[in-house]
């Protein structure tokens, strides 16, 4: 199974992930990043992306 | 000939690793090769003229995460590839030795450009790790910082060195700094935002001569200088393909919009070094120098080159994706973060969306616009201001409709 994980101490807020993958990482008003552990199998390639442009290497993919 | 063949990766950075990565996502199985001439395993190099350059980063953790699919790729590090010969499909390398290649993968970057001017203080470049620890080992309090040029790096750089307690000076030929990046009303905000933690700006002047401890202006002016930056843009690293007829090589590899180069079934570019058009912003071709280029490009042309490979690329091209990547950046200047999404500097005109652009500190949103056309959007500050321009994603992200003459002839 798909399974997201951010590693929000090293995070720092640059949005890529929100831009590559909208439906698995959002901001919310604060600023705060929110996203879904367990997306569908169909958002695989757009977790990938994510993971990809996230500057700080904080997301994991797996499964 | 030593070499089986495989995929020949040309390039050890960024966009040299996430093309093993893609090559293997792509279903190529075989052997890849990356080949760089830099003595280090890909590293990250946004952190060089921010953590690293302030001594706050080891530069281990400069290091870059790979993929488990590419343990097997084999690594050459530290010798440069002198020359291609994509005929032949065959790479020379400086140690002399001839490699054969049945693809490859032309992602060699960028260099610093360097000014024509002699003599003068010690003066520096960002681009390596190397160059980044030769900085800093000259910032301290008080020392004299002269940076020339106000984009990405020159503009980091000025904040670190002040926030390290130099004594700093910006001196560019633009109006407003990172204006070619982000136009001039948001340059400005940026400006009166440095200048209000101290970094000074001599904007609309060219440095005309270096002198020991000082740099001369072309307005006859003279600025102190104990260190010199240049932060001048940079050369796309293409001489490797001058002999290699056909190929396009000003600013950059000309490829077509599938990232082929000249039209060849066997050989992409990826990242810095790769000039495309985008259908999203016209049919110019264009090289793109942000850090999210070369993963985009790579997932495209690993995919390409692939299918090229394997034969069943070049009888269909137009049936491809086009590719049409959302370019992005960010710069961390101190406490000054700009993100942009999209390429706002092809607009023709700014809008605020949000924030005071008039304050020291706070969100700013602006966006920009080719036409009524949303090209762009850039936020200053944190990730609330990231979060406002996300609301845009859907405008950036949508292609122009198609010109009616398009549909005509053929």
């Amino acid at each position: 199974m798909l399974k997201v994980t951010v590693d929000l101490d090293v995070c720092q807020d640059h949005g890529q992930c929100v831009f590559a993958a909208p439906e698995v990482f959002t901001l919310d008003e604060d600023g705060h990043l929110a996203y879904v552990e367990s997306p569908d199998e169909a958002l695989r390639a757009d977790a990938e992306d994510a993971a990809d442009v996230c500057p700080l290497q904080a997301i994991r993919v797996e499964g | 000939m030593a070499s089986p063949g495989g995929i020949a990766v040309v390039g050890a950075s960024l966009g040299g690793l996430r093309a093993a990565e893609q090559l293997r996502a792509a279903g190529w199985e075989r052997a890849i090769t990356v080949y760089g001439d830099e003595p280090h395993l890909p590293y990250n190099r946004p952190p060089l003229s921010k953590e690293v350059l302030a001594g706050e980063a080891p530069a281990a953790t400069t290091a870059l995460r790979h993929r488990p699919s590419i343990a097997d790729v084999e690594w050459r590090l530290g010798t440069a590839v002198e020359s291609a010969d994509l005929a032949a499909r065959t790479l020379t390398l400086a140690d002399g030795s001839v490699h054969a290649y049945e693809g490859l993968v032309a992602a060699t970057g960028v260099r610093p450009r360097r000014l024509p001017l002699p003599g003068g203080p010690p003066r520096h470049v960002v681009r390596t790790l190397e160059d980044a620890a030769a900085l800093r080992a000259e910032l301290a309090e008080g020392v004299r910082v002269l940076v020339i040029g106000s984009g990405f790096i020159g503009c980091e750089v000025a904040a670190t060195a002040r926030r390290a307690g130099c004594e700093v000076t910006v001196v560019a030929p633009e109006t407003e700094p990172m204006m070619l990046a982000v136009g001039e009303r948001l340059g400005r905000v940026l400006r009166r935002r440095h200048e209000a933690r101290g970094v000074r700006f001599r904007m609309g002047r060219l440095v005309s001569q270096h002198a020991a401890d000082y740099v001369a202006l072309d307005d006859g002016s003279e600025c102190g200088a104990d260190v010199v930056v240049e932060a001048v843009g940079s050369l796309p690293n293409v001489e490797w393909l001058g002999a290699s007829a056909g190929v396009d090589l000003t600013d950059g590899i000309l490829c077509d919009a599938q990232l082929r180069i000249g039209g060849l079934a066997h050989a992409v570019a990826v990242g810095d070094v790769a000039r495309f058009p985008n259908p999203r912003y016209g049919a110019l071709a264009r090289r793109v120098e942000h850090w999210s280029m070369p993963a985009d490009c790579a997932k495209h042309a690993a995919r390409v080159l692939v299918a090229g490979l394997s034969g069943d690329g070049a009888a269909s091209p137009h049936d491809a994706t086009p590719f049409a990547p959302l370019p992005s950046f960010w710069s961390d200047q101190v406490d000054v973060r700009v993100q942009s999404f999209g390429l706002p500097g092809v607009g023709d005109g700014v809008r605020l969306l949000g924030g005071d652009p008039d304050s020291e500190d706070g969100d700013v949103v602006y966006g920009y616009y080719l036409g009524e056309r949303m090209i762009g959007v850039v936020a200053l500050g944190g990730a609330r201001a990231v979060g406002m321009a996300g609301r845009y994603r859907a405008e950036l992200m949508a292609l122009p409709e198609a010109e009616p003459s398009s549909r005509s002839g053929v």
